[in-house]
């Protein structure tokens, strides 16, 4: 199979190109990168990510890392498969890079840490996420989710009209979020929520996530 | 139609757009956003960029905030102007955005803290946490390993020509060589030498003189 990403759950970069190549209806294979083994340290796969991370990714010749960068690089190659993910027109595609921007930075930001304190310590340890830590994370959310309300209640999606990248690169970590208590942080605003509900339930989250169940 | 950036002269991320505008030679105006007196959260400011944040960039009634999309833009709509940050060649072009994204998510986070306690910190009067930079230190040491060997390999870490790669490095790097952390960069001769060609490029040092 030409495509492979070389990946594993939990791995946010992971679904976050799963999710593209569903959107694209693009076939590849998996080849699982055990983490628990440290398999992502051994000179295979950092001959493919210099720093030790997954995902990545192979097309043919062609060899990525960073999911964002390997993301872009499937929209723009397979543009006319499947769901479009950057739009045509320059001025469109450049409010979705500023949204892209935003999720690269702020909402990772405000995320990642949550992540780690109540969905990986629990996976990798069966430990619960420190009280204080996800008090203080919990506010950086909410501040962010506060911007992300009012962009919302202006624009479908946060690129614009339509469903891109800029949205498709937020589902992997609110779909973990939203099995944890941060649930009601996102619930609690009403166009974060419907927008939230709109790109967990696109049939090609479906594929990769299965249905959700809240 | 005109281009307006909105910025403080200081701030890291106005000046990645400002390198970007000087790299493609195109005229814009500068409105210098008063941090000191919180204009960066005045509602009007709000409007261009809802986190409070410089810079902000105009053209017509296209309005986009966050530098490397702003830089992006650029890149790619005035393609054909001044130099080429971007490559045409798909191939290419792949493997620049995985270098543009390890800027943004590996040497963004490290160095961007260093530049904050040890410079402007000092700016405001405020005292720099040493342990704080000490930590960043190390993860910025194991960010610029990866580029030691990246730029053994490859003149710029995009491929062999300069590109938006190498520039959104610039702000922070210009920064750090002026501090203790400019140890980090000598140690490595690639690095060394790839961030000594990059500073001294005529655009960066017009983009920063202006």
């Amino acid at each position: 199979m030409a495509i492979k990403v070389y990946g594993s759950d939990f791995s946010i970069g992971t679904y976050r190109v799963l999710l593209c190549l569903a959107e694209k209806d693009i076939d590849f294979e998996l080849v699982t990168v055990h983490l628990a083994s440290g398999e992502h340290k051994k000179p295979h796969i950092l001959a493919r990510n210099p720093f030790g991370q997954i995902p990545a990714f192979e097309d043919g010749d062609i060899k990525l890392f960073e999911s964002r960068a390997i993301a872009q690089y499937i929209s723009r190659t397979y543009a006319d498969k499947g769901t479009c993910l950057i739009n045509m027109d320059p001025k469109k595609a450049a409010l979705e890079a500023v949204w892209i921007e935003v999720e690269a930075h702020h909402f990772n930001r405000a995320t990642t840490a949550l992540m780690w304190e109540l969905c990986m310590k629990q996976f990798l340890f069966g430990q619960n996420g420190d009280e204080d830590i996800v008090n203080a994370e919990e506010k950086k959310l909410v501040s962010v989710l506060d911007v992300y309300e009012a962009r919302l209640s202006e624009s479908k999606y946060l690129g614009g009209d339509s469903f891109s990248l800029a949205d498709l690169s937020h589902a992997p970590m609110i779909k973990h979020l939203m099995g944890t208590e941060m649930k009601r942080v996102f619930d609690a605003q009403p166009h974060v929520s419907a927008w939230v509900a709109d790109i967990l339930s696109r049939p090609a989250c479906v594929k990769v996530f299965g249905v959700p169940v809240y | 139609m005109a281009i307006k950036l909105y910025g403080a002269p200081a701030s890291n991320a106005t000046l990645r757009a400002k390198a970007c505008l000087a790299e493609k030679g195109i005229e814009y105006e500068f409105v210098h956003v008063d941090m000191s007196k919180q204009e960066h959260k005045s509602p009007e400011f709000l409007s261009r960029n809802p986190f409070g944040q410089v810079p902000a960039f105009e053209e017509g009634d296209l309005k986009l905030f966050e530098s490397r999309a702003i830089t992006q833009y650029l890149a790619h709509t005035y393609a054909d102007k001044g130099s080429d940050l971007i490559i045409k060649d798909p191939k290419k072009m792949a493997i620049l955005a995985v270098w543009i994204e390890v800027e943004s998510q590996k040497f963004e986070p490290a160095s961007s803290k260093l530049v904050w306690e040890l410079v402007y910190k000092a700016m405001f009067g405020m005292t720099t946490d040493e342990a704080v930079v000490e930590g960043n230190e190390k993860k910025l040491e194991q960010v610029l390993d990866v580029y030691e060997s990246r730029l053994s390999q490859s003149k710029y870490l995009g491929g062999e020509s300069f590109t938006l790669a190498d520039l959104h490095h610039l702000p922070n790097m210009k920064y750090l060589v002026g501090t203790k952390t400019k140890r980090l960069f000598d140690a490595r001769p690639h690095v060394s030498a790839w961030a000594a060609d990059i500073l001294s490029r005529p655009a960066w040092v017009k983009a920063t003189t202006a």
